[in-house]
């Protein structure tokens, strides 16, 4: 089947078998290798992007579900030299070991910004309980999400812009 | 404060790996894709034990995409040889442990499910998976033995080990340890059983191989944490390629945790496939299938007794521990519950007489090998337990029953009845910043006002000592490794003055690019920027041993030590020359190269640009400015501290709600702080998820019970508090840094302080871990 959709803001069309998953268009199709796969029961997070605006587990959502969409990577937030809030918080402190989990988290976690009121620390850690991190013991992944939610009330960074 | 201002010795400078992490320029094994690729899918054993009768893949060959299917009987025609043990066991009696044949691909028999025994490579990942469907196995299905505790009295799973025991292995003294009992005011009994974990790197592991038939060459991209080793195993027991024609590259890793220290069927199949296909061979496991075949960790089953005098002086310690060694023996399975677990059970206490006796046995499940600590937590869990229960039956407080027993700082260095010798330590330090932080004196009145709420409140202590800086290699061969365990390090100063730097231990998330960048920034007094790491290539990196048993900084950054001051000795050869000064008068600090008692000095890179533009140059000195240097450890390090866990039962639920849990370690000299931080963070998520989450649960037929996210409960972000960490430091007397690593402190202090806790809210001992709502409910209501 033929679909159209946009990724980091570039439109592709593409030929794909209508079982494609979006994780596999994302990595296999347009080569954007920064989403992972961790898991095959959608229970880990690692392939979170943000489908118009939302977080969702790219694994378990069909390519033709996004025909039209407007899909957003861990490549379309930031890259190095100019970081989205949320990557130089992770950054800052220390949110990260082995990196393989990050993007599903980063992009996670900027959606609980978005549309998190008031979080604190607990609501933090709820709120990304749909991402697994093996290394970190999650703490300083807590840290960083509190950092980058006080600078967006702070006005000065705009967490909720992919 | 600027990266520039700090970025030495004992900054929390940022990541320098970070960036790509951060925004998906990571390159794991699965980003790696080569032209033409095939791709493999796994035929499995769907039986714990089963004869192979039959293998019919006309269907699969005849589907459109598939290249070949591939068994067992197809390697072990190609000469390949089977996946060896990397570790001799003598056992009591003196004789080799018995150790039983393990092909990569089964041909004859399968003995876990998931064992692999053929693969089916096509064109693309999904007609492979397709196809597999189609191979008919025909199966003779024998009777599994799956519990370890029975499995001595099972039928023989493997031809010739007898009891399905591969060693019976001793440590200490029998005979004195009994007498000691026997003379002691009080003996405190404990049965205890160490929950099998399933590790769960979250990069399932991944392998693609390329061969090319021009030179001859192998290439292997896989999820290894020590890339070297993987080479030399599968080059001289294996025999897929010499060492010379294979190359083994680890690039990023999503962790490892011990579950990729070891050599796989499946990346073994990768290498051999793609050569006899001549193409590009790609496998990446499903999460399922991580769960079937990564070896798994800990499973024991053990019974201690404590002697204690009236005095509540520890008099002897004797440990029975029936170890489950899986289907078998792992890379260095063998050694995990003897050399790593036994020697550890004197603990901070000094117990003159230690006896324990370990049962290794086979049973029909994955392979039981290293997993974060590796025999350490389980030698915690015992001696930390025990001597908890044994404050609360003698009525003692379980602070000060242990402190009366600890090693004092005026011990060292001590010597152990289980062989090692403690180097330096200050266990009361620990300890006692560790109950202030924890408040621990306040605990009463906590308790009181928890019960107020309804809620059951506990505290448990854990003082855990572990053996890191894996290892002497001289101790190490002699007790049956089959490879020393020295590190590699080379720093090649290029003619610019900036430094690349190449490691034998390999990163998959403990920021050695980093670290290793700080330490030679330090040295050099060159920016952090200036210094880039390379690890885990066999192609660009000379030798190396890899990452496991927290040895990368206190062995691997030791090398770099050595290399480094090679380099400034070496430098202040040339400037010596350059400026026209006796040699005994130049010195290096700060970054240049300065002549004493005079403004004479040359800067770091002056002086490397002159090593390859060598006109101004001694005539008896060789031109480059680059070292390589291999450190063989004189000892294990002793990393050690306290642990306090404190936790609150719902009597209703038997939800069990850790809330608080308060952490002081003891790594001698930190190099990167914030770096070590998250090291136990990461450790204590484990640790806590073994006590109170984490179980691989096989059935009595050997079908995992628990092999997927929904049925394996990993800690989520919502089950841990913010944890309360803080370090004293003694520093290591026996390395260059003075570091004695902090990758598995959090894994191994932890259950034990956690379960302490636990059982002291339950007011019981009997509660197994993972210590579940189910079990916690039963446990209170008696049932």
């Amino acid at each position: 089947m033929k679909l159209t959709l946009t990724v980091n803001g570039d439109a592709h069309t593409l030929d794909v078998a209508p079982n494609t998953l979006l994780v596999d268009v994302i990595r296999e199709h347009l080569h954007l290798t920064g989403t992972h796969v961790g898991c095959d029961s959608s229970q880990c997070g690692a392939c979170t992007v943000h489908l118009d605006g939302r977080a969702v587990k790219s694994c378990t959502v069909l390519a033709g579900q996004a025909a039209g969409a407007r899909v957003v990577t861990i490549e379309g937030i930031g890259g190095p030299g100019r970081l989205h809030p949320m990557q130089e918080a992770f950054r800052d402190r220390h949110a990260l070991q082995c990196g393989f989990c990050t993007p599903g988290m980063i992009m996670a976690a900027i959606d609980l910004v978005r549309h998190g009121d008031g979080l604190d620390r607990q609501s933090v850690r709820r709120g990304l309980e749909g991402n697994l991190c093996r290394c970190t013991g999650y703490h300083h992944i807590v840290d960083a999400v509190m950092d980058a939610a006080a600078a967006t009330r702070d006005a000065t960074a705009e967490v909720g812009h992919d | 404060m600027t990266e520039a201002a700090a970025v030495g010795i004992g900054a929390s400078v940022r990541r320098k790996e970070d960036v790509r992490f951060v925004t998906g320029k990571g390159r794991y094994t699965d980003d790696i894709n080569q032209p033409g690729q095939l791709y493999a899918v796994f035929l499995r054993s769907p039986y714990a034990r089963a004869r192979i009768d039959a293998v019919d893949a006309a269907e699969a060959l005849a589907v459109d995409g598939v290249a070949a299917v591939l068994t067992g009987r197809d390697m072990a025609d190609d000469g390949l040889g089977d996946l060896p043990c990397g570790w001799l066991v003598k056992q009591a009696d003196g004789t080799d442990m018995v150790s039983a044949p393990h092909p990569p691909l089964a041909h004859s028999v399968v003995n876990y499910v998931g064992e692999p025994y053929g693969v089916v490579i096509a064109r693309e990942l999904e007609i492979a998976r397709r196809a597999a469907e189609l191979v008919e196995t025909e199966f003779t299905e024998r009777e599994a033995v799956v519990d370890p505790d029975r499995a001595m009295h099972s039928e023989d799973i493997h031809e010739g080990v007898v009891g399905n025991l591969a060693y019976r292995w001793t440590l200490g003294e029998q005979a004195a340890t009994e007498a000691a009992l026997a003379g002691a005011a009080h003996v405190v009994r404990l049965d205890l059983v160490n929950n099998r974990l399933i590790p769960n790197a979250m990069e399932p592991r991944a392998a693609v191989g390329v061969y090319d038939p021009g030179s001859g060459d192998h290439v292997l991209y896989t999820t290894s944490q020590n890339p070297h080793l993987e080479r030399l195993v599968l080059s001289a027991f294996v025999r897929v390629a010499p060492e010379h024609k294979l190359r083994v590259v680890a690039p990023d890793v999503g962790g490892g945790f011990g579950s990729k220290i070891f050599v796989y069927p499946e990346e073994t199949t990768v290498i051999w496939a793609a050569r006899r296909l001549g193409r590009p061979v790609k496998w990446t496991a499903e999460r399922s299938e991580s769960f079937l075949t990564d070896a798994h960790g800990r499973d024991h089953v053990t019974h201690a007794q404590l002697g204690l005098d009236a005095d509540g002086r520890f008099v002897g310690l004797k440990v029975e521990t029936v170890a489950n060694l899986g289907a078998y023996l792992s890379l260095f399975g063998s050694s995990v519950p003897t050399y790593l677990y036994g020697t550890l059970l004197a603990g901070q206490y000094r117990t003159p007489n230690i006896f324990v006796e370990v049962h290794g046995v086979y049973t029909n499940t994955v392979p039981v090998d290293a997993y974060r600590g590796a025999g350490r937590p389980e030698a915690t869990y015992v001696v930390e337990r025990i001597v908890e229960a044994a404050a609360r039956q003698l009525g003692r407080n379980p602070a000060e029953l242990r402190r009366i027993n600890l090693i004092r700082p005026e011990d060292f260095p001590y010597q152990t009845p289980v062989a090692l010798v403690y180097d330096t330590g200050n266990y009361q330090a620990s300890l006692d910043r560790a109950l202030a932080l924890a408040d621990y004196a306040g605990f009463p009145a906590r308790k009181a006002e928890a019960a107020r709420r309804g809620k059951r409140r506990g505290i448990g202590l854990s003082c855990y000592i572990e053996a890191c800086g894996l290892a002497p290699s001289k101790l190490a061969i002699q007790l049956g490794a089959g490879v020393g365990l020295y590190e590699s390090g080379e720093i090649r100063v290029n003619p610019t003055g900036n430094v690349t730097v190449f490691t034998g231990t390999h990163s998959h998330g403990q920021g050695h690019e980093t670290t290793f960048a700080q330490i030679v920034a330090d040295r050099f007094g060159v920016g952090i920027d200036d210094v880039e790491v390379v690890h885990g290539d066999t192609g660009r990196v000379e030798f190396g041993l890899g990452t496991y048993g927290s040895r990368s900084l206190a062995v691997g950054g030791s090398a770099l030590m050595k290399a480094a001051d090679k380099l400034i000795a070496k430098g202040c050869r040339i400037a010596a020359h350059m400026l026209e000064a006796p040699l005994d008068a130049v010195g290096f600090d700060d970054g240049r190269f300065r002549v004493r008692d005079s403004n004479q000095s040359l800067g770091f890179g002056e002086v490397a640009f002159a090593a390859y533009v060598p006109a101004n140059y001694p005539e008896d000195l060789e031109p480059g400015f680059s070292e390589k240097a291999f450190y063989d450890p004189e000892n294990f390090t002793y990393p050690a501290g306290t642990h306090i866990a404190e936790v609150e039962i719902d009597e209703d639920t038997g939800v069990v709600e850790l809330v608080s849990f308060v952490a002081v370690d003891d790594f001698g000299n930190l190099i990167n702080p914030l770096i070590v931080q998250g090291q136990v963070h990461g450790g204590l998520a484990q640790g806590i998820g073994q006590a109170l989450y984490e179980q691989g649960i096989y059935d009595d037929w050997g079908q995992l019970q628990t092999g997927s996210y929904m049925d394996y409960c990993m800690p989520r972000a919502d089950h841990l508090p913010d944890f309360v960490v803080d370090t004293t430091v003694t520093p290591c007397t026996h390395n260059p840094l003075g570091a004695k690593g902090c990758g598995e402190a959090g894994a191994i202090g932890s259950p034990a302080a956690v379960m302490n806790a636990v059982t002291d809210a339950l007011g019981r001992e009997d509660i197994a871990m993972p210590a579940t709502p189910e079990k916690v409910w039963r446990a209170l209501a008696g049932r």
